[in-house]
């Protein structure tokens, strides 16, 4: 049974925000449930989404890339929203068994 | 022989069936279009469906824009054949580009589904050219994401070009305001429904298949869905083509011939 490098396992998370200035109304809810926590102070809350995933690419260039394309066409609509790619540091080697 | 008319089916549509049901009372053949089939199967109209394609996951439409039937609504739609997006299908033709602007979630945070009053601003399009001007049409909203959303200058465009096709209105015909609860999603500038450039590609939120008989409350809708079946009629006689932003003026001629 043969075991090759055959690509280096990268982890990512994509964190996806309304742009600044649209309206966010997830973000106006949990403002106006704070006084009902009794919490003062917190503001300017805005709800988006995480996203992690894992690319197998030859190295992190490539790795970003496809994961800038992904958050570009996919993850994000750039009208109304803007991403963050936060690269989510341990690098695994990816071994895949071949010719088993 | 009746035209027919596509009905895309995405796994989550559910307003399929009762937009066949009324494209058939407004004289199409329609046509069940499986979302997996980039092939249209030569329809005269592509209408998109309301429901929660793909579950709406991740944003409502996104997942369903990159189907293979919406490669082929996309190229039909760039060769100017007639595409209606009603409620979950305006959020899909938004997030494939194919209308201006995008669907937020809706101001109050409700999901809101009742009635509404809405005004078409443009009675000379293929989807509305059987609407009396000035009427005042009752239709169902039912969405979560319907908070029609576009830049300032996106707006401003829309509204010179005559692109804005309806608008959420009062019981009287009045323009509603952003915070009125005649504007049920809180749209800028009160905007219900959308045309492309050409004219041949529109979106609505409010549902005219669920206005579709007087017995249900309201046959508003059948003015919308007579307009596109009509339009779908001529275009496929080759009565009608688009050019120079001449979809609307072809209509005229159809315009008048009755209600």
């Amino acid at each position: 049974m043969n075991a090759e490098i055959v690509a280096t396992r990268f982890h990512f998370a994509v964190n996806v925000l309304p742009k600044e200035g649209i309206l966010d109304p997830q973000g106006r809810a949990v403002e106006q449930s704070l006084p009902h926590l009794g919490l003062a102070g917190i503001e300017q809350v805005r709800v988006g989404r995480r996203v992690e995933l894992a690319v197998d690419a030859p190295d992190a260039t490539v790795a970003r890339g496809l994961v800038e394309k992904l958050a570009r066409d996919l993850l994000c609509n750039p009208m109304i929203e803007q991403y963050a790619i936060e690269a989510l540091g341990a690098i695994s080697a990816a071994r895949r068994e071949v010719g088993g | 022989m009746s035209v027919r008319v596509g009905v895309v089916v995405f796994p989550g549509s559910n307003c399929d069936t009762d937009t066949a049901w009324a494209l058939s009372r407004a004289g199409a053949e329609p046509v069940e279009l499986w979302h997996e089939h980039a092939d249209l199967g030569g329809v005269a109209a592509v209408v998109l469906p309301g429901g929660f394609a793909y579950g709406d996951y991740l944003r409502a439409g996104v997942i369903a824009r990159f189907s293979p039937v919406m490669r082929a609504v996309a190229g039909y739609a760039a060769d100017g054949g007639i595409v209606l997006g009603i409620c979950n299908g305006f959020q899909v033709l938004a997030e494939a580009g194919l209308l201006p602007g995008a669907l937020l979630r809706n101001r109050s945070l409700r999901f809101v589904c009742r009635d509404v009053a809405i005004r078409a601003e443009r009675v000379d399009t293929y989807f509305t050219h059987r609407v009396p001007e000035g009427r005042t049409l009752w239709m169902p909203v039912a969405h979560g994401e319907g908070c029609y959303y576009a830049d300032e200058a996106t707006l401003d465009a829309l509204e010179r070009d005559g692109r804005v096709l309806f608008r959420y209105t009062d019981p009287d015909g009045n323009p509603a305001r952003v915070d009125d609860r005649a504007n049920p999603n809180g749209s800028l500038r009160a905007i219900a429904g959308v045309l492309n450039t050409g004219g041949n590609v529109a979106g609505l939120m409010p549902h005219p298949e669920r206005a579709a008989d007087a017995l249900l409350g309201s046959d508003d809708g059948m003015l919308v869905l007579r307009s596109l079946v009509e339009s779908a009629a001529a275009r496929a006689q080759g009565g009608t083509t688009l050019g120079d932003g001449g979809a609307a003026r072809a209509m005229t001629m159809t315009a008048g011939t009755g209600r």
